[in-house]
């Protein structure tokens, strides 16, 4: 049932991530890497958004990529989950499919 | 050589995900050698590029945010932050790279290069330049 | 290319430059130094080591102005200028001393 949906593009830059909120589904995981993990950022634009989709299911973030933009957990939507690559694969084996939206 | 001109970069992508900002930070440092009216604008995405505290090492990438701080050095020392970008991404100018240069002018005193700027502010700057560079 | 140094093998480019700033070793320097025919001398130690502190610090390989200006500030009017930077490295400080630092060639130095 469950679908993982990755996310690798910046929200301010285009729709990837308000499109990939707007067909969750139950039992979906939501993973940010790449510039997407700046769609974990505290108070932007889209941050409502998000902290909706962590209230209904799993959030999560790679943690490498948020480090080498200069990001801490500080500035991060409570209730996201950090997961480095390892999780990442783990989170791909366990979900019935991937959905990446480019 | 020709009458000085008014260059400005204008960044707006995130560091990493592309290669435009790196790309846009090496033709800075290369067009330094030529004596013009330099300065950079960061808006939307660009000002990811100057976030403090970015750690490439769990990506494999080269971190070149330290190069930022090297600008002063090469006469590169008006750098515009759109306030609007910043706010829309939950940042202030405290999230951003404390970059300095020294005036030649003023014995050498230590100044800020980041100018915050309004997003009214920054048109009129984009509207008095010679030349327009985006990346 | 290779550069054979006491009995380690360094990778190069196709100019001569470390691949891996890296692997760095005074001895690089020095067998660098010696292909050229040019014999070391501390004058020559304190620019290379300038030049590893700025690429420690800034990620780059200065331009030759910068590096001039920066070795003023921090060694003295007397050695910053090209003058004396290019007597010590007569094929350029930019390809010269930054090779034997081990950096990449100055972003801009064709």
């Amino acid at each position: 049932m469950a679908t993982l949906h990755t996310v690798n593009k910046s929200p301010f830059e285009k729709n990837s991530l308000a499109s990939c909120l707007s067909h969750l589904q139950s039992g979906y995981a939501v993973l940010l890497f790449e510039d997407g993990v700046y769609g974990a950022l505290r108070g932007t634009t889209i941050a409502t958004r998000v902290e909706d989709a962590v209230k209904s299911g799993r959030v999560y973030v790679l943690g490498e990529d948020f480090k080498a933009r200069g990001l801490d957990e500080g500035k991060m939507i409570e209730g996201i989950n950090v997961v480095d690559y390892a999780g990442f694969v783990d989170l791909a084996t366990e979900c019935d499919r991937v959905q990446s939206w480019l | 050589m020709s009458e000085i001109k008014k260059f400005m970069y204008v960044n707006r992508k995130a560091p990493y995900g592309t290669v435009y900002a790196l790309e846009s930070l090496e033709v800075v440092l290369i067009g330094a050698a030529f004596d013009q009216d330099v300065s950079l604008a960061f808006l939307d995405d660009g000002v990811f590029q100057i976030m403090k505290g970015q750690d490439t090492q769990g990506v494999g990438m080269k971190n070149f945010s330290p190069t930022y701080s090297a600008l002063g050095d090469y006469d590169v020392t008006k750098l515009y932050v759109e306030r609007e970008s910043l706010e829309e991404r939950g940042l202030t100018l405290d999230d951003l790279l404390p970059l300095k240069y020294e005036d030649e002018d003023d014995d050498w005193a230590e100044k800020d290069s980041i100018k915050l700027v309004s997003r009214e502010e920054l048109a009129g700057l984009m509207e008095d330049q010679d030349v327009l560079l985006n990346f | 290319m290779t550069l054979e140094v006491n009995g380690k093998t360094f990778e190069t480019d196709e100019e001569g430059y470390l691949a891996d700033l890296n692997d760095w070793e005074p001895g690089v320097a020095e067998a660098m130094a010696q292909a050229e025919d040019v014999e070391l001398t501390s004058d020559h130690w304190e620019i290379i080591n300038f030049l590893r502190e700025y690429y420690e610090e800034y990620q780059i390989a200065p331009a030759v102005r910068v590096l001039t200006k920066a070795v003023g500030k921090k060694l003295g009017k007397d050695k910053g200028n090209s003058k004396y930077l290019y007597e010590l490295f007569p094929y350029g400080p930019g390809k010269q001393a930054c090779k034997y630092a081990g950096l990449p060639k100055p972003t801009g130095c064709v």
